[in-house]
């Protein structure tokens, strides 16, 4: 039933914001103190490395802003790149293997003792 | 640009759009300088050097403000949509560019 | 009818200094066409409509336009004027051509079907998609249905009752401008009145006749048509309520 499909999606995409605003702010803060003490990977490093905290952390902020991001380019491959149905559908979800793939290696390569 | 567009309304739509695609290209790049540091320390630290370039910079800051402007737009949305209806949503456009342009000059001073 | 300028350009009451005239740019055609332009005598308290009617009587017959009642109650009259979709018997010539410049073209996101005159059938027809119809529970044998005018379902739907399907906020949306199927502001905040309404038996239908790709969801809050409707609707808002309205059905709740 599409109206369920569109209002599932639709439900998501705001709950996956909710978790990132959550995440984005304290992620800005993290940004913004890093900056102060200096950006050099093993300054970086030695606060992620060996963390479980740090590692569930952007575990959960990586698949949230896959799932979100991919469907805020889902709407935007509709309407701008006048991409059809199903091809804006594989278009997004091939975005977000991409970002959740790109990501979660990311994550373990900053955490990873 | 069409007589329809730009009120403040409208903005807010179209720079929570842009901004959603900005970070969208941004995303995949950050994901991968992160997993540089698979290979070792170094690798890392040379990007980061490397990064201290004054366009580097530049595009650093303007990423923080499409990041904060997005939270904030999606924050307005979310008020929207979820909560009861209040007619003065110029103002909380507003509020919200407030809270990116606070980020931004945050962002500026720290580094 | 007040005095005609004998000498365009003169002053029809002599009570003011003489005004140049309205250079006027119409669309002449369908969906290919072009410009026409016309030099039209100003009024003191002229409209929009006072202007197309003049061209139409004096200069050019063959131009094709609507209106009916041109006291902003029909909402017939509406065009694209210097870019906006307006009411042209409501619109002032001194409010919105201060250089004495007009341009007019037929309603957009709508095919043309002459000159000024757009094609409405999609707008109506996506507003029977939506559901936009009540959809009656009680037959004449049954009491009278009683609704409190203060429950929150009755404020609801009286904030969103008044539209006349004057199409302004379809011509205005930028939706529907991106995807054909959308159905539009108008459809769907009338979809909103019904969803408010106890009385409607068609409650789980609609729902599902709104909540698409197509439909509540495809919405940005953009709000033009909230800027722009000429009777201050705002089917931002009711749009934001099916959305909700939606989710509640998704969850299990909702309908009836």
């Amino acid at each position: 039933m599409i109206a369920r499909r569109e209002t599932l999606l639709w439900a998501v995409q705001r709950a996956t914001a909710v978790v990132l605003a959550f995440c984005v702010l304290v992620h800005l803060a993290t940004i913004i103190y890093a900056v102060r003490t200096g950006l050099s990977a093993s300054a970086i490093l030695g606060r992620t490395q060996g963390s479980f905290a740090w590692g569930a952390f952007y575990g959960v902020f990586v698949i949230a802003v896959a799932v979100h991001a991919a469907l805020g380019m889902r709407v935007i491959a509709a309407e701008w790149l006048r991409m059809k149905g199903p091809v804006a559908e594989i278009f997004a979800a091939g975005f977000a293997v991409l970002l959740a793939a790109m990501g979660l290696r990311a994550v373990m390569a900053v955490v990873a003792a | 640009m069409k007589a329809h567009r730009g009120h403040p309304a409208w903005w807010a739509f179209l720079v929570h759009r842009l901004s959603g695609i900005a970070l969208s290209i941004f995303l995949p790049a950050h994901f991968y300088v992160l997993s540089l540091a698979l290979r070792g320390d170094d690798r890392l630290d040379r990007f980061l050097s490397w990064s201290r370039q004054p366009l580097v910079i530049a595009g650093e800051w303007v990423i923080v403000i499409c990041l904060a402007a997005h939270l904030a737009g999606g924050a307005r949305l979310l008020a929207l949509e979820f909560l009861p209806w209040r007619n003065w949503q110029k103002t909380l456009a507003a509020l919200a560019a407030g809270f990116a342009v606070a980020a931004g000059l945050a962002f500026a001073l720290a580094r | 009818m007040g005095d005609r300028a004998a000498v365009p350009g003169s002053s029809t009451t002599g009570a003011g200094p003489a005004r140049a005239n309205l250079r006027v740019s119409v669309w002449r055609g369908g969906a290919a066409g072009d410009y026409q332009s016309f030099e039209v005598p100003r009024q003191p308290s002229q409209t929009v409509l006072d202007v197309v009617t003049y061209i139409q009587r004096e200069l050019d017959p063959t131009l094709a336009y609507r209106f009916a009642c041109r006291v902003g109650m029909c909402g017939s009259c509406a065009m694209t004027v210097n870019g906006k979709a307006r009411w042209t018997c409501r619109t002032h010539v001194d409010k919105v051509a201060a250089d004495g410049a007009l341009e007019l073209r037929p309603l957009a996101n709508l095919p043309v079907v002459r000159d000024l005159v757009a094609d409405m059938r999609e707008f109506f027809d996506k507003w029977a998609r939506a559901r936009g119809q009540f959809a009656p529970k009680t037959t004449r044998e049954q009491p009278f249905a009683r609704i409190d005018p203060r429950s929150r379902q009755r404020r609801e739907a009286d904030a969103a009752i008044e539209c006349i399907g004057c199409g302004v906020c379809y011509a205005s949306c930028d939706v529907v401008t991106w995807n054909r199927d959308y159905l539009g502001p108008a459809a769907l905040n009338r979809a909103w009145t019904l969803v408010n309404d106890p009385r409607d038996g068609a409650q789980r239908q609609r729902l599902e006749a709104v909540a698409t790709d197509a439909g509540c969801h495809a919405c940005h809050t953009m709000m033009t048509c909230t800027e722009l409707c000429p009777k201050n609707l705002s089917p931002t808002r009711s749009i934001a309520g099916l959305k909700r309205a939606s989710l509640r059905l998704l969850l299990g709740g909702g309908g009836e």
